[in-house]
């Protein structure tokens, strides 16, 4: 029973930092209608700025999310403002997919040559034995707690900037109908650039917590966005509850398996869920139906 | 008109002389990397068959390679199987690989655009995943083919002409494909598929038909790369590189032309395969591709040979209308109006 217990609470907890990545790429791709293939070795790249900032700078990785997230923000917007920006045309999704593939490569390319291909692990305060506490008989570190709790105020802030402000309101128009959001005047450039630069800043967030959890190399990157891609897919596309409830979801299911099968296997049920669910409900477990026509 | 067609037939013909001489050069290395180009020219042709004119971007095509790898790698091991024989197994990983595209493609062809984009990335990573994880696939050690005693100095050459074959099988299918009703049924999707389906076409089973194809081409090509690498191993057998590169090749030369891929793949690998020989850090290599991918989306959106195509349109347009502007009356024999309606090339060549 602890052992189930225990397998619950790793995956929901760590659920919720992946569904924090996964509503940065969701919502990247209701404003922009693309699907940021570099969200994931974005990720990596916020867990080696973290990294850097310790080691070098012995900045806590909490504190220095202050340095980190703005960071990442401007970087999100430069992508949008020089390499999304410019297609046009009749291929513009798809160009735009490869854009993204493209800046996802040089990404890797610099981290490598710039920190090798052997993993890190960030040896910070809260990967010591002293940093847990003891839950149904385990001992559970507080960077779960924490980076859950982390995530849970990354999703509200973003909730409340989506429904609660004149920037979420013009973000939410351009979301249903970008013509239309043209004609009432809202500046539709602007809102998608500070979109990409919102679901791409969240990943320095993302990336630190995942620092923290596991060991990354560059190429953590591909499995971090297959991960991430599977979640969206599975809450729907465009969806920001469907993508938390998918990633909660689908990680403690991995987590579940981790424990009573085998960690080689965990993975493989991403994709098996991932082609189930697209076989019974190709619009995905929460996505209306033709949510965006072609 | 036709004379055009006939100096295109005749710099085809010289092109492919000059291809299939190359190994005759003796240079080993030239031969070598000779037989990479070939391969890709092969697979970037196989890709567009089915992406460019249905307009489904696949970046799963290293699932077809890859399986065509394993095929010819796991028959070999278990047949003992050695020497030239194995070039006759080349075409079974291609009808494996077939059979993989038809549960493949069923589920990832119920989808559109990003989302078929995605599930092949998905169905890529399971497939990596399994060649790894399984204990008959060698995990991460690998099958190695047994050793070819063949001389040194023309080893490669069968691996060349294999390639070169396989690479005017798929660019003469493609061809073929492209000006028959199932190649209209294709570009139909392409265009709007739901007016397509309405119209009549049966949207499925042609799409899967045409990944079908594709895939049994890569497959091919997969097999052939097993006894060429010496190896079959996870990382290089399922290759996201390998998805990237060729339809950056595709988008490069003119995504969905019948030319435009094979344009792409003999520009670009030569480079790829000078860089891995160049230089000694492959790291630098992949920033240069990525940045040289970013360059081609931006600049060059519809490719080279479309945009040259247009250019040239352009040219001839401009100076017709220079030539009609400088006198009131048209040069003898020279009709504007005729001239634009009839054959515009042949007007520019003879004022120029």
């Amino acid at each position: 029973m602890g052992t189930f217990l225990r397998a619950i609470t790793d995956g929901v907890l760590e659920g919720g930092v992946y569904g924090l990545m996964a509503v940065g790429l969701t919502l990247i791709f209701g404003v922009l209608d693309l699907i940021n293939i570099a969200q994931g070795i974005m990720v990596v790249l916020g867990a080696y700025l973290s990294y850097v900032l310790w080691t070098h700078l012995h900045i806590d990785v909490f504190v220095g999310l202050l340095i980190t997230i703005p960071a990442m923000f401007i970087l999100g917007v430069a992508i949008q403002y020089l390499f999304i920006r410019p297609l046009r045309g009749r291929e513009r999704t798809s160009m735009s997919l490869l854009a993204c593939y493209a800046v996802a490569i040089i990404t890797e390319g610099i981290l490598y040559q710039t920190f090798g291909s052997n993993y890190l692990s960030m040896n910070t305060y809260w990967t010591t034995p002293q940093a847990t506490f003891k839950v149904f008989g385990y001992y559970l570190p507080y960077i779960y707690v924490l980076g859950f709790a982390l995530a849970v105020v990354f999703v509200l802030a973003i909730y409340f900037v989506l429904y609660r402000t004149q920037f979420g309101r013009s973000v939410r128009a351009t979301m249903q109908d970008h013509t239309a959001a043209r004609l009432v005047g809202i500046d539709v450039n602007r809102v998608a650039a500070i979109t990409f630069g919102i679901g791409v800043g969240v990943t320095a967030a993302g990336g630190m917590v995942f620092g923290e959890l596991n060991a990354f190399n560059p190429n953590t990157g591909y499995d971090l966005i297959s991960r991430l891609l599977a979640i969206v897919i599975l809450g729907g596309m465009g969806s920001i509850g469907g993508a938390l409830g998918a990633a909660v979801l689908v990680i403690t299911l991995a987590s579940l398996v981790d424990v009573y099968w085998n960690p080689e296997w965990s993975t493989v049920v991403f994709y098996g869920a991932l082609v189930l669910v697209l076989v019974f409900r190709p619009q995905g477990l929460f996505g209306r139906k033709e949510a965006r026509a072609q | 008109m036709r004379s055009l067609a006939l100096w295109r037939a005749a710099g085809l013909a010289v092109l492919l002389a000059v291809v299939a001489l190359v190994p005759l050069a003796g240079n080993i290395e030239l031969t070598q990397v000779g037989v990479l180009v070939l391969m890709f020219v092969g697979a970037a042709v196989a890709w567009n068959i089915f992406s460019g004119f249905t307009g489904y971007i696949s970046l799963g095509a290293a699932v077809f390679f890859g399986v065509g790898v394993y095929t010819v790698a796991l028959i070999t091991r278990h047949l003992n199987l050695d020497g030239g024989v194995v070039f006759a197994l080349y075409p079974l990983g291609g009808l494996v690989a077939a059979l993989v595209a038809v549960p493949f493609g069923l589920i990832a062809l119920r989808v559109r655009r990003h989302t078929f984009v995605v599930v092949t990335i998905a169905v890529f990573f399971i497939f990596q995943l399994m060649a790894s994880n399984f204990s008959w696939t060698g995990g991460a050690i690998g099958i190695i083919p047994p050793f070819l005693n063949w001389d040194a100095a023309t080893v490669w050459n069968p691996f060349y002409y294999a390639a070169l074959l396989i690479a005017i099988v798929a660019a003469v299918l493609a061809w073929a494909i492209w000006g028959s009703r199932f190649g209209l049924q294709l570009r139909a999707i392409r265009d709007d598929e739901d007016r397509a389906r309405g119209l009549g076409v049966r949207t499925m089973r042609v799409k899967l038909t045409a990944f079908m194809i594709s895939g049994f081409i890569t497959g091919t090509l997969g097999g052939l790369y097993f006894y060429y690498q010496a190896d079959a191993l996870p990382q290089y057998a399922f290759n996201p590189f390998f998805d990237l590169t060729i339809a950056l090749m595709a988008f490069l030369g003119g995504f969905g032309t019948l030319a435009g891929p094979i344009v792409g793949a003999l520009l670009l690998e030569p480079y790829l395969g000078w860089a891995q020989q160049q230089v000694t850090n492959t790291y630098v290599a992949q920033i240069v591709l990525g940045a040289l991918f970013l360059v081609v989306i931006i600049f060059l959106p519809r490719g080279i040979l479309p945009t040259a195509g247009e250019k040239l349109t352009a040219l001839r347009a401009s100076r017709q209308r220079r030539a009609a502007e400088r006198g009131t009356e048209p040069p003898p024999g020279l009709p504007v109006g005729a001239s634009a309606a009839g054959s515009p090339g042949s007007t520019t060549r003879s004022a120029s």
